[in-house]
C-alpha cells in the first residue's frame, strides 16, 4: 500500500534547463544536427555581415548634391537623400508639399487612434477613419475649398503607394466579407454571382486588370464622363484584392464549428446579427494570417501601377536611376526601396501578431 | 445501493406533480428525410405546459433530429409542429418568434469562445429582446448565481471546465426567459464528476416547473424528473410511458433490449 498525504512542494527546474544556457540548449544545440546548423549559420554571418555593414554604413556617403559627393567605395546614399522629396511626394508641386505632410500626419494619427487599444473612443476613431479621413485626404491631396487643384498625374512616390494601399485595404475587406458570405449563401442567384465574380477577378493577373482599367474601361463609359486614371486603378486593385480576401474569409467560415451557427440560430438571432456578433468576430480572428498575407501582397502589388503610367515609390526610384546624372546607383535605389517596402510590411505583420495575441481567449476547440 | 441512492435523491427532489392542461408543443405526423433516408417517421407528440419529457434511444434513432425540428435547426418535410400556439412555417418571422421562446442546450455546449461568460449570457437578450445592457447583465448574473458560477462571469469559456461550460450554456438559455427548454444530450460530453453538477441544475429547473424535453441516457435523471419517457428507434417512437412502468415493465422487445443494454453496468 502507498499513502502520500503530504503535497510535494514544486522545485525549480535544473540549471541546465534555465537561463541563457537553457535557452541555448533548447534553441540552438538541441541535437547534433541543430548544433551543426547553428555553427554553420554563425560562420556564414561572420563571413557575410562585415562586408554588408561596410558597404551600407562604414564606407558609404550620405550627404551631398550630386554624384560627385560619392567618393568612397561604399553605397552612394547621396542619391537617396538628394531625391528624397521625389521618393516621398512624386511630382507634387514644391509649394504645396505641406498638404501631403498634413495628410501623412493625419494618417499616422488616425491609424494610431484606431489600431492602438489604449486610445479612448476608438469607435469614433473608426468612424473618422472611414468617413472624415478619406474626405479630408481627398481635399488635401486633390484640392478644393480654396486649395489649388493638384492633378493625380503629379501624385507619386511613397504618398501614392500609401494612398493606393489604404484605399485598397479599406474597400477590399468589407467587399471581400460580403463576397464570401454571398458565395456560401443558400440563394442560388447570389451564390453564383459571387462565385463568378471571385473566380473572374482572382483568375486574372493584376497587371491585366490595371491595363484593362486604364485602356479598355474608357471605351465602355459614355464619352463625357471621364474617370480619373488613379480612380480606375483604385477600383481595379480594390476589387482584385476583394476577390482574394473573399477566399481567405471563406476558409475561415469553413473552419467555424457548425455548433456556433446553431447556437446563434437557436437563440433567435437573425442571420445578420449572428454573422455580426458570433461568426465574423471569430472568422476574422482565425483569418488574420491570411488577411495580413493578402494586405502585404496588396501593398507590394501597388507598384504595378507603373504600367499605366502612375509613379509610385518604386517607379519614381526607377526613373531616378535612369537619370544620366546618376550613373551606377541602381543597387542603392533598389536596396532603399526594398527596405521601405519591407519596413511597412514588417510593421503590418508585427501588428497582426500583436492582434492575434490580444484576441486569444484560450479557446482551442 | 444504486436503488437506495436513487430513492434518497427522489425524496430530496420536489417535482411539481400536477401538469397544466395547456399544450406547449405538438408534433402531428411529422416526417423528415435526409435525401432518401427517412429519419423521422410519423412522429406524434404532445407536450403540455410544465411537462418534462425524456427521450432516449440508440444513436441514429432520430431523437436529436426530432428536438432540433422543434426550433427549426432542422426542417421537417411533412406534418405540423406547433410551439406555444405558433405553427412552424418557412416564414422567418415565425421561426424567430419560436426560437425566442425555446431555449436549447447542446451536447458540446456551443458557447461563444470570443465572448466572456457574461457576454455569452447577455448577447441574445440585448440583440433579440432589445433589453438595455444593464438590465440584461443583472438578469444574467442572477442566472449565473443559480447555476453556481457567478465568480466566473468575466472569464472566457475556454478557461472553464466542461461542467461549468454546460452550466453557463443553461444559464445563457434561461436569460431569454424561454417557455420550453430543449436538452440535446447535455451530459454526453462530460466527465463523470461533472455530469452531476449539470444534472443538479436541470433537476432544479424541473422543480420550478419548466417545460423540458431532454434527449439523454441518464436513466436516473429520467426516473426522478420525467413525466414521460419516450423510446425512439429507427426514426419512430417505439414506446412512450410514465417512468415507473417504462423502466419496470417495458412493453416492446426493442425497449427491453435497449434497457437491458444500458442498465447492465
Amino acid at each position: 500500500m502507498i499513502v502520500n498525504p503530504e503535497t510535494i512542494p514544486s522545485r525549480p527546474a535544473p540549471a541546465s534547463r534555465r537561463g541563457i544556457i537553457g535557452w541555448l540548449r533548447a534553441n540552438l544545440f538541441s541535437s547534433p544536427l541543430n548544433s551543426l546548423l547553428s555553427l554553420s549559420g554563425l560562420i556564414f554571418l561572420a563571413w557575410a555581415l562585415p562586408p554588408v555593414v561596410q558597404w551600407v554604413f562604414l564606407e558609404a556617403n550620405f550627404l551631398g548634391e550630386n554624384k560627385d559627393a560619392c567618393t568612397s567605395e561604399g553605397a552612394c546614399w547621396v542619391f537617396v537623400s538628394a531625391r528624397f522629396q521625389q521618393f516621398l511626394y512624386g511630382f507634387y508641386p514644391d509649394t504645396e508639399l505641406w498638404r501631403v505632410n498634413l495628410f501623412f500626419f493625419e494618417m499616422a494619427a488616425v491609424l494610431t487612434w484606431v489600431l492602438w487599444d489604449k486610445m479612448p473612443k476608438r469607435l469614433w476613431g473608426g468612424i473618422w477613419f472611414l468617413t472624415g479621413f478619406p474626405l479630408t485626404s481627398f481635399f488635401l491631396l486633390y484640392g478644393g475649398f480654396g486649395l489649388e487643384t493638384v492633378e493625380t498625374h503629379k501624385w507619386g512616390g511613397l504618398m501614392l503607394t500609401l494612398v493606393l494601399s489604404l484605399v485598397g485595404m479599406v474597400i477590399a475587406l468589407p467587399v471581400g466579407i460580403l463576397l464570401a458570405l454571398g458565395r456560401r449563401s443558400d440563394m442560388p442567384a447570389i451564390s453564383s454571382f459571387c462565385t463568378v465574380f471571385i473566380e473572374l477577378w482572382r483568375g486574372v493577373p493584376l497587371i491585366t486588370i490595371l491595363f484593362m482599367a486604364s485602356v479598355m474601361l474608357p471605351l465602355f463609359v459614355p464619352g463625357d464622363i471621364e474617370l480619373d486614371k488613379l480612380i480606375r486603378a483604385m477600383i481595379g486593385i480594390s476589387l482584385f484584392e476583394a476577390a482574394l480576401i473573399a477566399e481567405v474569409i471563406r476558409g475561415g467560415l469553413q473552419a467555424m464549428p457548425k455548433g456556433q451557427y446553431e447556437a446563434a440560430d437557436a437563440m433567435g438571432l437573425t442571420y445578420w446579427q449572428g454573422m455580426r456578433q458570433i461568426i465574423m468576430p471569430q472568422v476574422l480572428k482565425i483569418s488574420i494570417p491570411g488577411i495580413v498575407n493578402t494586405f502585404v501582397q496588396l501593398f507590394k502589388d501597388t507598384s504595378l501601377v507603373l504600367i499605366i503610367g502612375l509613379f509610385d515609390l518604386l517607379a519614381v526610384m526607377q526613373a531616378g536611376i535612369a537619370d544620366v546624372n546618376w550613373p551606377n546607383v541602381a543597387i542603392e535605389g533598389f536596396v532603399f526601396t526594398g527596405f521601405v517596402f519591407w519596413l511597412f510590411c514588417f510593421g503590418i505583420s508585427r501588428y497582426s501578431q500583436l492582434l492575434e495575441r490580444k484576441l486569444d481567449t484560450g479557446h482551442k476547440s | 445501493m444504486q436503488a437506495e441512492l436513487q430513492k434518497q435523491k427522489k425524496s430530496a427532489v420536489n417535482i411539481p406533480s400536477e401538469v397544466e392542461t395547456e399544450t406547449m408543443i405538438s408534433l402531428k405526423g411529422v416526417n423528415k428525410w435526409y435525401g432518401d433516408f427517412h429519419v423521422l417517421k410519423d412522429i406524434n407528440l404532445t407536450v403540455k405546459k410544465g411537462e418534462r419529457i425524456v427521450v432516449c434511444g440508440p444513436s441514429g434513432s432520430g431523437k436529436s433530429t426530432m428536438i432540433r425540428c422543434i426550433n427549426r435547426l432542422e426542417e421537417h418535410q411533412e406534418g405540423e409542429i406547433d410551439v406555444n400556439g405558433v405553427t412552424l412555417t418557412n416564414d422567418l418571422k415565425n421561426i424567430e418568434h419560436i426560437r425566442k421562446d425555446v431555449g436549447m442546450v447542446f451536447q458540446h455546449f456551443n458557447l461563444f469562445p470570443h465572448l466572456t461568460v457574461l457576454e455569452n449570457c447577455t448577447l441574445a437578450p440585448i440583440w433579440v429582446r432589445r433589453m438595455p445592457r444593464q438590465e440584461a447583465e443583472a438578469i444574467a448574473m442572477q442566472y449565473l448565481e443559480r447555476v453556481q458560477i457567478p465568480c466566473q462571469a468575466h472569464k472566457y469559456p475556454g478557461q472553464l471546465s466542461g461542467g461549468q461550460q454546460q452550466r453557463v450554456a443553461i444559464a445563457r438559455s434561461l436569460c431569454m426567459n424561454p417557455q420550453v427548454m430543449l436538452f440535446d444530450e447535455p451530459t454526453s460530453a462530460l466527465d463523470p464528476e461533472m455530469i452531476k453538477e449539470v444534472l443538479d441544475v436541470m433537476v432544479e429547473l424541473a422543480e420550478e416547473g419548466m417545460t423540458m424535453i431532454c434527449v439523454t441516457h441518464e436513466m436516473g435523471f429520467a426516473r426522478t424528473v420525467a413525466n414521460r419517457v419516450i423510446f425512439m428507434d429507427g426514426g419512430q417512437i417505439i414506446e412512450e410511458n410514465a417512468p415507473e412502468p417504462f423502466f419496470n415493465d417495458p412493453q416492446s422487445d426493442r425497449t427491453k433490449l435497449f434497457l437491458s443494454q444500458i442498465l447492465s453496468h
